[in-house]
């Protein structure tokens, strides 16, 4: 009974909208479909890994800036969001070493 | 101290004066937002931590199509994750993982659609995409479920240890595939996101039922769906980097 005094008006969905997300989930599965081919198709190398990475963050560049709209937000949400992850940058660089540090030490070079 | 009082009245439009919420978002989204950055820092601790650990082994040298399980080299994941349901014994290097990725993106596309059908309080819309949403979650979780079972059983043939014993499948200490880490590795990597996963559907189903019983239509607003649609699209946001990090390279 109280649902129908506060009946909420359905405002119509905008068609141009919702084909930008379609358009951003193509985009999403041609970039998965390519890194399976390049899985198959390049031996393991420096290379192959980069390659990897930046589809991966290109992956992420869609999903954060479209499905979850940050794209969208002040740019002091975007930098507050964004510039944290520095550290990840920083954690990256300091294991890896560390990790080729252990390998010399256990293998020898 | 009545004295001390001093109004300063200037118009600096770039300065966050009160009476909005700071930073155009709502409290909710905003934490929401600050949760799941420190929830990205958790996650690339536990990747860096699987690259740290790579690196320190040995990677297998030569031909692809020669590998052999051992436990001296860290394992090619092609070769390890290559099964499939319903498909015994045949070679199909990521093909199910491939799938899975496919259904969790297909699971964020539809969180979105739900998103946007509760900001133009479209209340059946937000049902049926949420609906959706749970349904692409739960088959995630079952695909996990048999992912973990092969991996775990392991292959017919089995792999050997350093003291020449044959191992099938593995658990947190030992097994088939390469070095003990890689196993431990994987059930705490995989099994983190797929927690996120579980936890995420459980939320998801929360909102589902609060909109069915029309609690979010009484609010007059739909923003929890866009709340759990950020928690959402962020373990999908985990998958692509899993993905990319434990199966491909």
């Amino acid at each position: 009974m109280e649902q129908e005094n506060k009946q909420q008006v359905v405002i119509p969905a905008d068609k141009a909208k919702i084909r930008h997300i379609w358009t951003v989930t193509l985009y999403l599965f041609l970039i998965t479909a390519a890194e399976f081919v390049i899985a198959f198709n390049l031996d393991a190398s420096i290379i192959k890994t980069i390659i990897f990475i930046v589809m991966t963050i290109v992956k992420a560049y869609y999903i954060m800036s479209e499905f979850m709209h940050l794209g969208h937000e002040t740019k002091g949400l975007k930098l507050s969001i964004l510039l944290p992850l520095i550290f990840v940058v920083w954690l990256i660089g300091a294991l890896l070493i560390q990790g080729d540090a252990i390998y010399t030490a256990v293998f020898g070079g | 101290m009545a004295g001390s009082a001093v109004v300063v009245e200037e118009n600096n439009e770039k300065l966050w004066q009160g009476g909005t919420p700071p930073m155009k978002a709502s409290y909710g989204k905003l934490m929401m937002w600050f949760f799941l950055l420190s929830d990205a820092f958790t996650f690339s601790s536990l990747l860096v931590a699987y690259g740290l650990i790579r690196y320190s082994h040995p990677a297998f040298e030569g031909d692809v199509a020669n590998f052999t399980f051992s436990q001296e080299y860290w394992p090619i994941p092609d070769m390890v994750f290559n099964g499939m349901p319903l498909l015994h014994g045949m070679h199909l290097p990521l093909v199910f993982v491939g799938i899975m990725t496919f259904i969790l993106i297909m699971s964020s596309v539809t969180m979105v659609l739900a998103v946007e059908a509760g900001q133009r309080n479209d209340r059946n819309a937000v049902e049926k995409w949420m609906l959706w949403t749970i349904l692409g979650g739960l088959t995630f979780l079952g695909c996990q479920a048999w992912e973990w079972t092969h991996f775990i059983v392991g292959t017919d043939d089995g792999g050997s240890l350093l003291d020449g014993s044959i191992f099938y499948g593995a658990n947190l200490s030992m097994n088939q595939y390469g070095p003990p880490n890689f196993a431990a590795l994987f059930f705490f990597i995989t099994g983190f996101h797929g927690f996120h996963v579980f936890s995420g559907v459980v939320i998801n189903f929360i909102i589902f039922y609060q909109t069915v019983v029309g609690k979010l239509e009484k609010r007059g607003h739909y923003e929890m769906v866009e709340k759990v649609g950020l928690y959402w699209h962020f373990v999908d946001l985990v998958w692509v980097f899993v993905f990319t990090f434990f199966y491909l390279i």
